[in-house]
C-alpha cells in the first residue's frame, strides 16, 4: 500500500538538493536584480543632486563618453557615468566639494541657526570608499592616499561590509600631526546619499555612522588611518577657545538647515583670527605675506576678470591688446595686486578695484578666488570682523518676533 | 454504424497489438470528423443492455475522456466543445447516461456515475442541467437497491467534481440526508451503505452549514462512527477515510467527539486489519498537522481573534496515544527499507510519531525514552530498530535543552551500531537517526555542541566506511553527513571538516562509482552530499574545490561517450547528467563567489560551457534543466565575458523559453535570461528581438503554468535595465501587457490564500519590471515615451495600496517604483505624483515601517519625489 501523496517519504529528508538548487539560484538571482536596481537608484541621488546644481560642470564630467558612445550629447547616462575612470574621476570630484565662503559680514540668527565648530588644519579632501578601497581626493581632484578602512567597502575583508556596489563620500580634512581624517560633513553612506538632507541631520548620523562602522577606532591594518568627527554642536566660546586633538585654521560656521551644496555656498561660513589660525593673510607663492593683498581671478573671453562665484563677480577688465601682449587665453588665471586705492563699496556692493596685474598663475590651480575670500582678507588687514563682534551676535536672542506694526 | 462502433470498442481491447492500434485510429478518426455523433453512439454503446459489458465500458470512458483533461488548457478546449454542443444531442446523452444508472451491469452503472459527474462539472456552474440533482434524489428512493447504490456513487462523484457554490444549500442539504441515511446500520443492503460512505467523504466539502449545526453535525458523526465500527472491512476503512477528512476540514468542531473517535481509533491500531488500521493512524496524524500548524501561525499565542485555536487533542491523549504508536514500531516488513513505494503499519505509526514529536514537544521525551532503553539492545532486530527508529522520530519538536544530554549519550552506541549491529535494518535506520541529530541539534544556533573536536573524527570515520556498506545503508550514511557538512554553513574561516575534506570528496566519489550505486538512491544521495560539502566549505579548501572542476567535467565528457543508447540507458544518462551539472553549478557559485577563487575557476570556463552545449544536444528534460541552472551561475561569475559563448548558447536558450511543457524548465530558463542581462549589459541587445518576442508569447499563452509568470514580468526589468533606453521598441508590446496584468493583480477580493500568494508574486514582477524600464530609460531624451504610462503605474500603486494585502516584498518593490517614476520622468510627473495616494500615505507607512530594507526604499523614494516636485 502507497503513503498518501503529501506525507513525507519514509526516512527521508524533507527537501530534494534540486530543489534546493533552484531556490538557492532564486535567491540569488533575486539578490543581484535588488543590487542592480539599488546601483541604479542611488548613483542616480549622488549625479542627479550634483547635475542640477552644476549643469556645466556635469556637462564636462561626461564629454569624454559621448566621444566613445553613440548617444546624443548632453545626455547623462548614468549607467555609464557609474564606470568613469581616471580623469574622468578626477575632474568630477574637483568640482564636488562643498566650498564655504568667507564670512564677510555676520548671519542673522548665528545663536539658533548655525553650528560653529573649530576647523582642523590640514587638506581638504573628499574621500571615497568602495569596491574594497578608500582614495582621498584633494580639491583639485588629485589623489592624497589609497588606503584600506574601516568605512562600508572600504577595505577587502572576508566579510564584505556592505552592497558590492555601494559607496560612502565623507567631506574631511587630512591633519597631518596625528595622521588623522577630521570629518567634517557626511556626503554619501553606503550607498545611501545625504546630500539632500539638512545638516543637523547629517551631522547626527555622520557621528552614529561612524561610530558604528568602527572607523573612529584606531588604526589597524585593514584601517590605516584614524577617522574622526569634529564636535559640530559646542558652541562658539568653546569652538573658539577649547582645546583640539588638532591645530586649528579658524572657525567653520554651518547653517543646519542647510542642504549639502557642492561649489561656494553663503550657507557655510569660514572665519579667522590670529589667535584661533596661524594663516589669516593669504601667502604669496613664496610663503611670504605680501605687503599688498594679493587676488586671483579667472580671465573671460571678453577681457572681464572675474571671481569664482556663481555668478560671478567682475573685478576688473583688461583690453584686448593687454591681454595679448601678455600671451594671455580666457580661462587664465591671473594674480593681480590691490592697490593703495583698495576696493569700494556701494550700499555693500563692490564698485571699484584699484589692481595691479602681476602675472599667471600656476597650473596647477584650479580655482579663482571667490568674491568674499577677497573681501575677508581685505577686511582683515583693514577693519576686521572680531571675535567680540561674533560673541554678541552669537549672544543676542533670536529675533523671532517682528513687529509689523 | 452502432454495430461498428462495438466492435472497434472491443478491437481497441484486443491482446493483438496491430488489431488494437488499427481500431484505436479508426476511433480517433471518428472523433475528429464528427464530434456529436461520436459522442451520441458512445453514450447509446453505455446505455444499450444488449451490448457487451466490455464495449459498455470502454464506451463510457471514452466518453468520460473527451469531457476532461488533465492539463488545464486541454480541459479549458474540451469544456467548450461540450457546451457548444447540440441542445438535442446533449439531452439526448444525458438521458442514455441517466437511463443506465439502474442498468443491472455494475461496470456500465458505475462508468456512467464518473461520466454524469463530469458533465455536471461542465453544466452546473454554467446554470445547465438543473434537474440533475432533483432526479437523482427521486431515484433513491426506487427500490432495486443497485439502483440506490449507483445513485448514491453518483452523487458522491458530482461532489468531487462540482465546486460547492454551484450547488444550492437546499440541494446540499437533501444531498447530506439521503447520504447519511444510506449510511446508516438500518440500511441494510452493504453496496448501499458501502456508496453511501464514499459519498460522505466527497460530500464533506459540502457540508459547511451542516457541520455548524450542532443536532446535524451530532448525527453525521455518529453514523461515522457506527460505521467505522461496521462488520464489513471495506466500510470501516471507508468511515475512517472520512473520519481523517473531517480531522483537517472541520477541527474546531470535534471537541465534543474526541473521546469517542480516541476509542475507535485505539482499538482500530491495535486490532484491526492493517488497510483499517493506516486510517486510524492517519486520522491522528491529521490532527498533528492541523495542531502544529495552528501552533506554528499563532505561535502558541491566543487572542481572541486568530480563526482556529488550538484544542489540544494530541496533548490529551498522549499518555495513551504514544504507547499504542510505539508499539506499531515493532509490525516492520522484511526488506521495507529496500521498496521505494513501502508503506505499512510501522512505517505510518513511526511518522505519526514524528508529527506527535512536533505538536507536542519536550512532553513526549519521558513516555518514549523507556521504551528505547528497554528494546535498543534486544537480540531481536526488530526491537532494536524499533527502539532506534522511536528515538530518530522524535528528534524534531522537543528543544534541544532537553534532547542534547540524550544525545550525548546516544551518539556513541549510534556510531558503534552503525558498523556493528549485525542487522542492515538496524543499520539503515541507525545512520538516518545520526541524520536526524545532525539535522535537529548541530549547528552554530546550538548552544551546546554535541560534536566536538573529541569525536568529529571519529563521527567522519564511521559515516565514510559506512558509504561501504549495501546501498540502503550507504544512502543514509550519506544523508547523515549532508547535515553534517550543513551544520557548518557559517562557521567561519575555519572549518572542523577541513582536514576530512579530501577524504570525504574522495569517498564520496567512490560510491557514485559502485556498481549498485543506482539502488536506493545512493547516486543522488552520494551527490547531494558532495554538492553540500563544498557549499559549507572554507577559504581554507577552495584549492580542494578547484582541484573537483576537472574531475567532474571528466565525468561528464564520459557521459557523453555512450552511442545508440537504448531508451533505459538514455533515462540514466540523463539522470547521470543532471547530478553532475548539479554538482558543477554548486561549485561555479561557491568559487564565483570571491575574486580570488573566481580566477582560478576561470581557466575551465570554455571547456565547461563546451559540456554544457553537448549536454543540451542530448536532449532530456530533466538535464536540459539542470544545465541551465548551472549555465546561469557561468553567466553570474563570467560577467561580460560571457558574451563570447552567446552565439552557440542562444539556440538553447530559445529552446527553453519555449518548453510550455516542462514549465520548471520554461522557469529556470527566464531566470539564466535575468542573470545574462546582468552580465552582458547592453551587450545583450542582438539577442533580445528573439527573447523578448518568445517572452511574450510566453505570457500570453494560457498553456504556460501560471507560476513561470511573474519571473517572466521580472525579467522584462531586467532586459530594460540591460538595453536602457534601446528598450524603446519593446515598449508598444511590453507596456500594454504589463498594464492588463496590473488591473487583473491589483484585487483579490474573495480569494485564498494561495492565490493571494500568486497575486502577491505576479505583483511583484509587475512592479519590477516597471523599475526596471523606469530605470533604464532615466536621463535619456526619450523619456518623454514613457509620460503616457505613468499615470497607470500610479492607478496600479494606489490600487494596490488600498487593497491590504501587499506582503512586505512588494510593499518594498512598490515603492521603490514610485521613487523611479518620480526619479525618471521628474518634473514631467511631479503634480500627478503629488495628488497620488501612494506619495502620502503609502510612502508615510512605508517610512515607519519595521522592516529595513522597505524603509530604505521609501527614504530614498522620499528623496526621488521631493526632487521633482521642487525641479
Amino acid at each position: 500500500m502507497a503513503p498518501p501523496d503529501f506525507r513525507r517519504p519514509f526516512k527521508r529528508a524533507a527537501v530534494s538538493d534540486q530543489q534546493r538548487r533552484r531556490e538557492l539560484t532564486l535567491e540569488r538571482q533575486a539578490q543581484s536584480r535588488h543590487d542592480a536596481q539599488q546601483r541604479v537608484r542611488n548613483l542616480a541621488s549622488t549625479i542627479i543632486s550634483l547635475q542640477s546644481q552644476e549643469p556645466d560642470d556635469a556637462d564636462v564630467v561626461l564629454e569624454p563618453y559621448l566621444e566613445e558612445s553613440e548617444a546624443p550629447p548632453k545626455e547623462l547616462d548614468i549607467r555609464r557615468a557609474s564606470r568613469m575612470r581616471g580623469e574622468q574621476v578626477r575632474n568630477w570630484f574637483a568640482r564636488q566639494l562643498m566650498l564655504p565662503e568667507w564670512m564677510i559680514d555676520i548671519p542673522d540668527n548665528l545663536s539658533q541657526d548655525w553650528y560653529v565648530f573649530a576647523r582642523p588644519a590640514g587638506k581638504r579632501c573628499f574621500v571615497v570608499a568602495s569596491n574594497g578601497t578608500t582614495v582621498s581626493r584633494q580639491r583639485n581632484g588629485s589623489i592624497l592616499h589609497c588606503f584600506p578602512s574601516a568605512l562600508p567597502n572600504g577595505a577587502k575583508t572576508r566579510e564584505p561590509s556592505g552592497p558590492a556596489h555601494s559607496y560612502s563620500i565623507l567631506d574631511c580634512i587630512f591633519h597631518e600631526g596625528d595622521q588623522t581624517y577630521y570629518v567634517i560633513d557626511m556626503v554619501c553612506w553606503g550607498g545611501c546619499s545625504y546630500y539632500d538632507c539638512p545638516a543637523d541631520f547629517r551631522f547626527y548620523w555622520l557621528n552614529s555612522k561612524l561610530e558604528e562602522s568602527g572607523a573612529s577606532g584606531p588604526p589597524s591594518y585593514y584601517h590605516k588611518y584614524r577617522f574622526s568627527a569634529v564636535t559640530h554642536e559646542k558652541g562658539l566660546p568653546a569652538a573658539y577657545t577649547d582645546a583640539t586633538p588638532y591645530v586649528k585654521d579658524g572657525l567653520l560656521f554651518y547653517n543646519k538647515h542647510a542642504h549639502y551644496q557642492s561649489g561656494n555656498t553663503p550657507l557655510a561660513l569660514v572665519w579667522k583670527d590670529v589667535k584661533c589660525s596661524q594663516y589669516v593673510l593669504d601667502t604669496d607663492s613664496t610663503g611670504q605675506v605680501p605687503d599688498q593683498q594679493q587676488v586671483v581671478l579667472e580671465l573671460q573671453e571678453d577681457g572681464n576678470l572675474i571671481t569664482s562665484d556663481d555668478p560671478p563677480i567682475i573685478f576688473a577688465r583688461l583690453n584686448s591688446e593687454f591681454i595679448q601682449q601678455l600671451g594671455l587665453h580666457s580661462g587664465n588665471f591671473v594674480r593681480c595686486a590691490i592697490n593703495d586705492g583698495g576696493l569700494s563699496f556701494v550700499e555693500g556692493k563692490l564698485e571699484k578695484a584699484d589692481l595691479k596685474y602681476i602675472g599667471k598663475c600656476s597650473r596647477g590651480r584650479a580655482f579663482a578666488d571667490s568674491y568674499s575670500k577677497v573681501v575677508f582678507q581685505h577686511m582683515a588687514r583693514h577693519s576686521p570682523l572680531t571675535y567680540d563682534d561674533l560673541l554678541v551676535a552669537a549672544n543676542k536672542a533670536p529675533s523671532d518676533v517682528e513687529m509689523a506694526g | 454504424m452502432a454495430m461498428e462502433v462495438t466492435q472497434l470498442l472491443l478491437n481497441a481491447q484486443s491482446i493483438d497489438g496491430s488489431v488494437r492500434k488499427q481500431a484505436e485510429d479508426s476511433l480517433k478518426q471518428f472523433q475528429e470528423h464528427n464530434l456529436p455523433a461520436f459522442l451520441f453512439s458512445l453514450s447509446g454503446e453505455l446505455a444499450n443492455e444488449d451490448k457487451p459489458a466490455d464495449s459498455r465500458k470502454l464506451a463510457g470512458l471514452i466518453l468520460k475522456n473527451a469531457l476532461d483533461a488533465k492539463e488545464q488548457h486541454r480541459k479549458f478546449e474540451l469544456v467548450q466543445r461540450w457546451l457548444m454542443l447540440d441542445a438535442t444531442v446533449k439531452s439526448q446523452i444525458k438521458a442514455g447516461l441517466l437511463k443506465t444508472l439502474s442498468s443491472p451491469v455494475p461496470d456500465a452503472r458505475s462508468t456512467a456515475a464518473q461520466v454524469i459527474a463530469k458533465v455536471a462539472g461542465i453544466e452546473l456552474p454554467q446554470k445547465q442541467w438543473s434537474e440533475l440533482i432533483g432526479s437523482l434524489l427521486s431515484n433513491v428512493h426506487q427500490l432495486p437497491p443497485h439502483v440506490k447504490q449507483s445513485t448514491l456513487e453518483t452523487l458522491g462523484y458530482l461532489c468531487e467534481e462540482v465546486s460547492p457554490d454551484a450547488v444550492e444549500q437546499d440541494h446540499v442539504n437533501k444531498i447530506l440526508t439521503v447520504v447519511v441515511q444510506g449510511m446508516s446500520s438500518s440500511e441494510g443492503n452493504n453496496d448501499v451503505r458501502l456508496a453511501a460512505i464514499r459519498a460522505l467523504y466527497n460530500a464533506l466539502g459540502f457540508a459547511q452549514a451542516n457541520f455548524s449545526n450542532d443536532m446535524e453535525r451530532d448525527y453525521i458523526m455518529r453514523v461515522v462512527c457506527e460505521a467505522a465500527l461496521s462488520k464489513e472491512e471495506k466500510n470501516r476503512q471507508a468511515a475512517f477515510e472520512c473520519l481523517v477528512s473531517i480531522a483537517s476540514m472541520y477541527y474546531e468542531k470535534l471537541t465534543p467527539y474526541m473521546n469517542d473517535i480516541f476509542t475507535i481509533t485505539a482499538k482500530a491500531v491495535r486490532e484491526d486489519v492493517e488497510s483499517v488500521a493506516l486510517q486510524a493512524i492517519e486520522f491522528w496524524s491529521s490532527i498533528c498537522d492541523e495542531e502544529i500548524d495552528i501552533l506554528e501561525e499563532y505561535g502558541g499565542d491566543f487572542t481572541g481573534d486568530s480563526d482556529v485555536q488550538c484544542s489540544y487533542f494530541v496533548k490529551q491523549a498522549l499518555n495513551v496515544l504514544v504507547p499504542i504508536l510505539l508499539e506499531t514500531l515493532l509490525k516492520q516488513e522484511e526488506d521495507q527499507d529496500q521498496d521505494e513505494g513501502a508503506w505499512n503499519i510501522a512505517m505510518a505509526g513511526g511518522t505519526c510519531l514524528g508529527l506527535v514529536a512536533r505538536a507536542v514537544g519536550d512532553d513526549i521525551v519521558p513516555l518514549v525514552m523507556p521504551f528505547i532503553e528497554e528494546n535498543i539492545t534486544k537480540p531481536d532486530w526488530r526491537q532494536r530498530e524499533a527502539a532506534t527508529y522511536a528515538f530518530g522520530s522524535i528528534l524534531e519538536g522537543p528543544s534541544p535543552d532537553k534532547l542534547t544530554p540524550i544525545v550525548n549519550v546516544a551518539l556513541n552506541f549510534m556510531l558503534s551500531a552503525l558498523t556493528k549491529d549485525p542487522n542492515t535494518h538496524v543499520k539503515d535506520t541507525t545512520a538516518w537517526t545520526l541524520g536526524r541529530i545532525f539535522e535537529f541539534l548541530h549547528g552554530s544556533t546550538m548552544d551546546a555542541p554535541i560534536i566536538t573536536p573529541g569525536n568529529c573524527q571519529q563521527i567522519v570515520t564511521v559515516l565514510l566506511q559506512s558509504m561501504t556498506d549495501v546501498p540502503n545503508v550507504a544512502g543514509k550514511a550519506c544523508g547523515a553527513l549532508y547535515f553534517l557538512a550543513q551544520g557548518y554553513e557559517d562557521v567561519g574561516p575555519s572549518s572542523p571538516l577541513t582536514p576530512y575534506f579530501q577524504e570525504i570528496v574522495q569517498a564520496l566519489l567512490t560510491a557514485t562509482h559502485r556498481e549498485d550505486a543506482g539502488e536506493c538512491r545512493l547516486r543522488t544521495a552520494a551527490y547531494e552530499t558532495l554538492n553540500e560539502v563544498v557549499r559549507c566549505s572554507t577559504d581554507e579548501t577552495a584549492t580542494l574545490v578547484l582541484q573537483l572542476v576537472p574531475v567532474i567535467m571528466l565525468e561528464l565528457h564520459n557521459t557523453l561517450e555512450g552511442q545508440k543508447l537504448s531508451s533505459d540507458e538514455r533515462e540514466k544518462q540523463g539522470e547521470l547528467q543532471g547530478l553532475l551539472c548539479g554538482c558543477l553549478q554548486v561549485i561555479i557559485q561557491k568559487l564565483g563567489a570571491s575574486e580570488q577563487t573566481k580566477y582560478g575557476f576561470m581557466q575551465f570556463a570554455d571547456q565547461i560551457m563546451g559540456l554544457f552545449l553537448r549536454v543540451f544536444a542530448c536532449k532530456s528534460a530533466t538535464v536540459h534543466e539542470e544545465a541551465m541552472l548551472a549555465i546561469g551561475s557561468l553567466a553570474y561569475a563570467c560577467g561580460p565575458e560571457f558574451a563570447k559563448y552567446m552565439p552557440e548558447f542562444y539556440k538553447y536558450l530559445e529552446m527553453g523559453l519555449q518548453n510550455f511543457e516542462e514549465y520548471q524548465v520554461c522557469s529556470v530558463t527566464v531566470g539564466v535570461v535575468g542573470d545574462i542581462c546582468r552580465a552582458l549589459e547592453n551587450k545583450v541587445l542582438p539577442y533580445c528581438d528573439g527573447i523578448m518576442t518568445q517572452l511574450l508569447k510566453d505570457l500570453s499563452s494560457n498553456q504556460l503554468h501560471r507560476s513561470v509568470k511573474p519571473p517572466i514580468f521580472s525579467c522584462l526589468g531586467d532586459i530594460a535595465l540591460a538595453t536602457g533606453q534601446d528598450f524603446e521598441k519593446y515598449l508598444m508590446y511590453a507596456m500594454p501587457m504589463l498594464q492588463s496584468a496590473a488591473e487583473l493583480s491589483a484585487h483579490t477580493a474573495g480569494a485564498d490564500d494561495e492565490m493571494i500568494d500568486y497575486t502577491n508574486s505576479l505583483r511583484n514582477g509587475i512592479l519590477e519590471a516597471y523599475s526596471g524600464i523606469l530605470q533604464g530609460f532615466k536621463n535619456s531624451t526619450k523619456i518623454q515615451l514613457l509620460i503616457p504610462y505613468a499615470p497607470h503605474i500610479l492607478q496600479f500603486l494606489d490600487s494596490i495600496y488600498m487593497e491590504k494585502d501587499m506582503d512586505d516584498l512588494v510593499m518594498r518593490t512598490a515603492i521603490g517604483v514610485l521613487g523611479d517614476l518620480a526619479d525618471t520622468l521628474g518634473s514631467n510627473a511631479g503634480t500627478m505624483i503629488q495628488n497620488s495616494l501612494s506619495s502620502r500615505d503609502f510612502l508615510n507607512e512605508c517610512l515607519s515601517s519595521e522592516d529595513g530594507s522597505i524603509k530604505e526604499s521609501a527614504e530614498w523614494t522620499k528623496l526621488a519625489i521631493t526632487r521633482a516636485i521642487s525641479a
